[in-house]
């Protein structure tokens, strides 16, 4: 396995290690529910060294990019961030990615961690015009500060006011712990929050910093288990599950992230013709009527037969019911109507609901 | 982690209290804890007949689904409803919190169980 540079300070501080698409990480420290509230309540640290960093440069670097992604950089400003799918050209995802753009000609992109090697050879397979891609994820750690108390804590260790940096905006190398890092008002977790990226090197310095910076906030490390329950929370996709090579963005209801008026990209034939015909599965968010917890590949069922299956399911931690997404027949999506989730091969009644399950709490500005 | 003198083990980290031709069985503080926050408990239902090693229960953390498999075969005679409301009874006493009583058919299948010194050393091999 893999591990992160701060992998010894996990097991200092009690973190259970699990394998997590071949890297070693902590799924949780104290406990999921209680990391869970205290980035809802207050603030948590996440190790997410594991995300991949791909620079694309170069005079052609914004053109490739558009052919690349579904969603629309060219009237993006500098140091903006856009949330995009990247897709097959069948319409089925490579990646879900966040472009952070310096200029025209220089973007850092933001991929999941078990795609990084996917998406380099993608993107280098398309190549095309004067551009220019490398992979410099071994470089560079990144560290997810989340909750309401976030930018407080992170204004201790800097002189930028942060909140100059507004929700999904960055600025490149500020300086923190006496070097450089670039920090993005961006997370996973529904919540305010920043996530920094600085060389392996310099990330001990910057975690004991924030800890030392957080103790009066609040302040926990926190896990993969939370993090996951968060984004659930707030249904946030997560690839693998909610999108995948055989699930589409629009059938994720990702519809805004994909430009299909866009001149041209990879897959727009494609998704084109699945909006102009109609999805024939989607995406939906569903609560637990009867007693049970809903897991990944769970079938989901009207009357008594088989309607699409759980993409995510968990107790979720704020509401203190069990919820789930689930890749269904658009038939039975409508909220309000109830479908029975196949738990240990018993039909147990959940409810569809609108998402998100837990409102976001963004600093927009 | 906790074990006591008192109580017999299963190699799937299931402790059983011997009393008379009863046996109460829950999970032991090793399983809650490598369990993590336990949030939903499936108890069975009384009356039903188990063998050795069918699956007595289920016992859910956040993350995941975990079988709780009974050491001893026979009947259920009892089970503790508390954990419906309050399953994380688990995590806080996991020897104060047993899952079901059995009326145990075969008392012979009692002596395959651990005592306490030899599943802690068990727990310790198997890390």
């Amino acid at each position: 396995m893999k591990k992160t540079p701060l992998y010894d300070k996990h097991c200092e501080l009690g973190g259970k290690i699990i394998d997590f698409h071949d890297w070693a990480l902590p799924v949780q420290y104290s406990g999921i529910i209680d990391e869970h509230k205290q980035v809802r309540n207050a603030a948590g640290l996440f190790d997410v060294s594991h995300m991949g960093e791909i620079t694309v440069e170069g005079p052609d670097a914004t053109e490739f990019i558009q052919k690349m992604i579904t969603n629309d950089i060219s009237k993006t400003r500098d140091f903006r961030i856009v949330y995009s799918p990247m897709c097959y050209p069948d319409g089925g995802v490579v990646d879900d990615i966040l472009i952070y753009k310096y200029s025209s000609e220089f973007y850092l992109l933001i991929v999941n961690a078990s795609n990084t090697d996917k998406d380099y050879d993608w993107l280098s397979q398309n190549l095309e015009g004067r551009v220019k891609v490398n992979n410099v994820s071994d470089y560079y750690a990144q560290l997810a500060l989340q909750g309401p108390e976030s930018e407080k804590i992170l204004q201790k260790l800097v002189d930028i006011p942060l909140g100059d940096i507004r929700f999904f905006n960055f600025m490149p190398e500020v300086e923190i712990c006496g070097q450089k890092a670039i920090i993005s008002r961006t997370g996973y977790t529904g919540e305010d929050g920043f996530e920094i990226y600085i060389k392996n090197e310099f990330v001990h310095k910057l975690w004991d910093s924030l800890f030392q910076a957080g103790k009066d906030y609040g302040l926990v490390p926190a896990g993969l288990g939370a993090r996951d329950t968060l984004r659930l929370e707030v249904a946030l996709p997560l690839y693998g599950h909610e999108i995948s090579r055989d699930i589409t963005p629009l059938e994720a209801g990702l519809d805004r992230f994909v430009k299909l008026d866009k001149e041209n990209f990879i897959g727009k034939d494609a998704l084109s013709e699945q909006k102009s015909m109609g999805i024939k599965r989607k995406i939906v968010g569903f609560e637990m009527v009867d007693r049970g917890i809903p897991r990944t590949q769970y079938d989901v069922l009207a009357n008594g037969e088989k309607i699409g299956y759980v993409t995510s399911g968990s107790f979720s931690p704020s509401l203190e019911i069990n919820i789930g997404m689930a890749l269904i027949d658009p038939a039975f999506s409508e909220p309000g109507l109830e479908v029975d989730i196949a738990i240990r091969n018993r039909a147990t009644k959940a409810r569809i609901v609108e998402l998100p399950f837990y409102s976001k709490k963004y600093a927009k500005g | 982690m906790k074990v006591l003198e008192e109580l017999k083990y299963s190699k799937e980290h299931e402790w059983v209290k011997i009393d008379g031709n009863k046996a109460y069985i829950g999970i032991t503080d090793h399983a809650q804890h490598s369990l993590g926050d336990i949030v939903f408990v499936e108890i069975p239902e009384v009356g039903t007949e188990l063998n050795k090693g069918d699956v007595l229960g289920v016992v859910e953390s956040v993350k995941a689904a975990s079988d709780v498999y009974t050491p001893v075969s026979g009947k259920i005679i009892e089970v503790n409803e508390d954990l419906t409301d309050s399953p994380e009874n688990i995590n806080e006493d996991p020897y104060g919190s047993w899952i079901a009583v059995i009326e145990i058919s075969d008392m012979s299948e009692t002596e395959e169980l651990m005592d306490a010194n030899d599943y802690e050393r068990f727990c310790q091999e198997e890390e």
